[in-house]
C-alpha cells in the first residue's frame, strides 16, 4: 500500500511537472517531447490503476501516433530552430546511461515472459477490451455516437478554416495591393 | 439497449443526421447559390419541431437513466430550435453581402443545435460534459467563419482557448465528484449525497469547478472577459445565435446539475452564487455604459442578462420558491431570446463590409428614414431596460418577486438598481436614433426586416399578456424535474 501510494506520488509530481515543463519551454520541440512524457506517465498512472489496455491505448494513440503529427508539423514548419548550440550539458552520457536502462529492461521483460523469473503477473480485474466494448455499445452507445458528431463537426471545422477557395485568394491578393 | 431509448430522442437524432446529410448535399449546390442549403436546413430545424412539440405529456427515460425528455428539455429545445430558426434567417443575406458565403454554415448551427439539446436532456455529467463539447466546438467555428477578418480570427482562437480551459474546469468538476460519490449520473450522486456517504470537501470541490466552467460558458463575472471580444469579432448571426443558445444551453445545464445534484450543497453554494450574481450584475451594466460600439454594447448587455438570470438560481435549495424561481428563468429566457434575436436583426440590416456601420453614431437619423426598424429597435431596447408593460418588464418582475420571496431582497434591489443604470445606456441609443440628424443605410433584405418585425410583434403581445408565457413556463415544470 505504502509503495503504491510512493509511485503514485512520483508519477503525478513527473505528470505535473512535465505539464508544467510543456507551458514554460520556449522550443516548440522539448514542448511536444514534455507533452509525450506527460502522455506516457499518464498512461503508467492507468497502469497502477490495473487499466492496463486503456494504457496501452494511450501509448499508441496519443504519445505514439499524435505526437508524430505534431512533431511532423513543428518540423515541416521549422518551429524547432532556435539560436544556440547544445543546451543540456552531458545529454550524450546521459543518453547512453538510459540507452543501457532501457536494454537491461527488455532483457528483464524477456526473462519475465520466458518464466526465468518466477514473478506472479497481476491478475487484470477489468477493462479489457471486450468488456469496454461491451459498455460502449451498450450502456455508453449514445455517449459514443454523440462524440463520433463532436469529431465529424471538428474536421469539418479543420477543413473549413483552413481550406485556400479561390474566392478567399483573391481577396487576399486585393487587400494587398 | 433497444430502439425505443432512440424513439425518446427523436428530434436530436433527426437533427443529427440532417445536418450529415446537408453537409452532402451542400457539395452539389453551387457557390452563390447556398440559399437552398439555408431553406433545406431551415425545413430540418421545423421538422425537429414539430417533432419536439409531438412528444406530447409524458417523462420519457432512456439510456439507462441517462436521458430525460420532460416538460423542461422540450421548454428549452423549442428555444433552441427558434434560435436557430432566426439564426438562419439572420445568416444568407448578411453571409453573401460580406462575401462569406459557404454551405458549412448550415449544417455546423444544425450540429451545435443539436449539442444544446442533448444538454437539455443529459442526466449524467459525462453526457453534460460531451454536450458541451457537441455545441461548442462549431460555435468556435462559426465564429472564426469570416476568415480574412482578423477581429474575426481572434474571436475564434480566443473563443477556442477559453473555452477548451473551461471544458478543463468542467471535467475536472466532473472528476473529483466522481471521485466523491462514485457516480456520474444524477440519480446516484443524489443518493449519494443523501446518504452521507460521500467526500464533502472533494464533492464541493467539483461542484465549484463545475460552476466555474459553465459560468465561462455564460458568461458570468469574473469568467466574462472573452465574450466582449468574441461577441465583437464573430459575424454578427453567429453572435447572436451564440449568445442566446450557448448562454442558455449553460443555464440549462447548471440548473440540472444544482437543481437534481446538489440540493444539499446549498447552504455552501448560495453565498457564491449570489455573490456571482450581484457582481456580474453591477460590471456588465457598468461596463456597458462606456461602449460606443453597438455589437460591444450588446455584449454587455448580455453579461448583464447572465446575472438576473443567475439570480434565478440564488434560492435553489428553498424548495417551496425554487419551482416558481425556475419558472421565471424560463420566461426571462424565452423573453431574452426573442429580444436579443430582434435586435441583433437591426444591427445586421446596417452592418457593413469590414465592420462599418457598428458605431452608435451610425444610428443617427434612423428614426426618420426607416421609421420600422428605429421602432422595432426601441421596442427590444425598452424590453431589455424592463421598461412596464413590454416582455423584458414581466421577466424581471418574476425573478425579482421570487428572490424577495427566497428572502434575497437585497438581490432583488440591487438588480432593480442596475436596470436603472442600464436604462442610461439603452435609452441612449433611441435618443440618437430619433434626435441626432444622420443619414443611416440599411441593407433593406427580407429576412432580417421579418424577424425584427416577428420579435417586436411577439415582444409588444406577449408583453400585454404575459400569462401565456408563464404557464407554459410552469406547466413545462409540472412535467418532471
Amino acid at each position: 500500500m505504502l509503495t503504491e501510494m510512493a509511485i503514485f506520488i512520483f508519477l503525478a509530481l513527473v505528470v505535473v511537472a512535465s505539464a508544467m515543463a510543456m507551458l514554460l519551454s520556449r522550443n516548440a520541440v522539448y514542448a511536444a517531447l514534455f507533452l509525450a512524457m506527460n502522455f506516457v506517465t499518464v498512461a503508467l498512472l492507468y497502469l497502477i490503476l490495473g487499466a492496463p489496455f486503456i494504457a496501452l491505448v494511450q501509448v499508441t494513440v496519443y504519445a505514439g501516433s499524435i505526437m508524430v503529427l505534431f512533431l511532423f508539423v513543428i518540423m515541416m514548419l521549422g518551429a524547432e530552430r532556435l539560436p544556440g548550440g547544445e543546451p543540456l550539458r552531458g545529454q550524450r552520457v546521459l543518453a547512453i546511461l538510459l540507452g543501457c536502462v532501457l536494454l537491461v529492461e527488455m532483457g528483464l521483460i524477456f526473462a519475465l515472459r520466458s518464466g526465468l523469473l518466477q514473478i506472479q503477473m497481476p491478475a487484470v480485474v477489468f477493462s479489457e477490451p471486450v468488456d469496454l466494448g461491451e459498455l460502449l455499445f451498450t450502456r455508453y452507445q449514445l455517449l459514443f455516437l454523440v462524440t463520433s458528431v463532436i469529431l465529424l463537426a471538428a474536421t469539418v471545422g479543420a477543413i473549413l478554416l483552413t481550406r485556400g477557395d479561390k474566392v478567399s485568394l483573391r481577396d487576399l491578393l486585393q487587400r494587398k495591393e | 439497449m433497444n430502439l425505443s431509448d432512440y424513439y425518446a430522442i427523436t428530434p436530436l437524432v433527426f437533427l443529427v443526421c440532417w445536418a450529415i446529410f446537408l453537409l452532402l448535399v451542400d457539395l452539389w449546390i453551387p457557390a452563390g447559390r447556398k440559399g437552398i442549403t439555408a431553406l433545406l436546413s431551415a425545413a430540418g430545424l421545423l421538422i425537429a419541431l414539430v417533432l419536439v412539440l409531438r412528444s406530447g405529456e409524458q417523462v420519457l427515460t432512456a439510456f439507462e437513466g441517462s436521458v430525460v425528455v420532460d416538460g423542461f428539455s422540450v421548454f428549452l429545445s423549442v428555444l433552441f430550435l427558434v434560435s436557430a430558426l432566426a439564426g438562419i434567417a439572420l445568416a444568407h443575406d448578411y453571409l453573401q453581402r460580406l462575401g462569406l458565403e459557404r454551405g458549412e454554415y448550415y449544417p455546423l448551427l444544425l450540429i451545435s443545435t443539436s449539442g444544446m439539446m442533448l444538454m437539455t436532456y443529459a442526466y449524467d455529467l459525462i453526457e453534460v460534459f460531451l454536450a458541451l463539447e457537441l455545441l461548442s466546438i462549431p460555435l468556435y467555428i462559426l465564429a472564426g467563419f469570416s476568415r480574412l477578418n482578423l477581429e474575426s480570427e481572434e474571436a475564434s482562437l480566443k473563443y477556442f482557448l477559453l473555452g477548451a480551459f473551461s471544458s478543463g474546469f468542467v471535467l475536472y468538476g466532473v472528476g473529483l465528484v466522481f471521485a466523491a460519490t462514485g457516480y456520474t449520473d444524477f440519480p446516484g450522486i443524489a443518493k449519494a449525497a443523501q446518504n452521507g456517504s460521500l467526500n464533502p470537501t472533494l464533492f464541493l470541490i467539483g461542484a465549484g469547478l463545475v460552476l466555474t466552467g459553465f459560468g465561462f460558458k455564460s458568461a458570468l463575472v469574473p469568467f466574462h472577459m472573452w465574450s466582449p471580444d468574441v461577441y465583437q469579432g464573430a459575424p454578427s448571426p453567429v453572435t447572436a445565435f451564440m449568445s442566446v443558445g450557448a448562454k442558455a444551453a449553460g443555464f440549462a445545464a447548471l440548473l440540472r446539475v444544482f437543481v437534481v445534484v446538489f440540493p444539499g450543497m446549498s447552504v455552501n453554494l448560495t453565498p457564491l452564487l449570489w455573490a456571482l450574481a450581484a457582481l456580474t450584475m453591477f460590471v456588465g451594466n457598468i461596463v456597458a455604459l462606456v461602449q460606443s460600439n453597438i455589437k460591444r454594447l450588446l455584449a454587455y448587455s448580455s453579461i448583464a442578462h447572465s446575472g438576473y438570470l443567475l439570480m434565478a438560481f440564488v434560492p435553489y435549495g428553498n424548495a417551496s420558491v425554487r419551482s416558481d424561481a425556475i419558472a421565471g428563468m424560463l420566461f426571462y429566457l424565452a423573453a431574452y431570446c426573442l429580444t436579443t434575436f430582434g435586435a441583433w436583426a437591426v444591427v445586421i440590416a446596417l452592418e457593413k463590409a469590414e465592420g462599418k456601420g457598428l458605431e452608435l453614431e451610425d444610428y443617427a437619423g434612423l428614426g426618420h428614414r426607416y421609421p420600422f426598424l428605429a421602432a422595432t429597435m426601441t421596442i427590444f431596447l425598452l424590453s431589455f431596460t424592463g421598461v412596464p408593460l413590454t416582455l423584458g418588464f414581466w421577466g424581471k418582475f418574476y425573478l425579482f418577486s421570487t428572490a424577495v420571496e427566497g428572502g434575497f431582497w437585497q438581490l432583488a434591489l440591487i438588480g432593480l438598481l442596475t436596470s436603472l443604470i442600464s436604462a442610461y445606456y439603452y435609452l441612449r441609443v433611441v435618443v440618437i436614433m430619433y434626435m441626432r440628424p444622420g443619414t443611416p443605410q440599411v441593407q433593406r433584405n427580407f429576412w432580417p426586416l421579418l424577424t425584427s418585425g416577428v420579435g417586436a410583434l411577439a415582444v409588444v403581445i406577449l408583453g400585454i399578456a404575459p400569462g401565456v408565457l408563464l404557464n407554459l413556463a410552469v406547466s413545462a415544470l409540472l412535467k418532471g424535474l
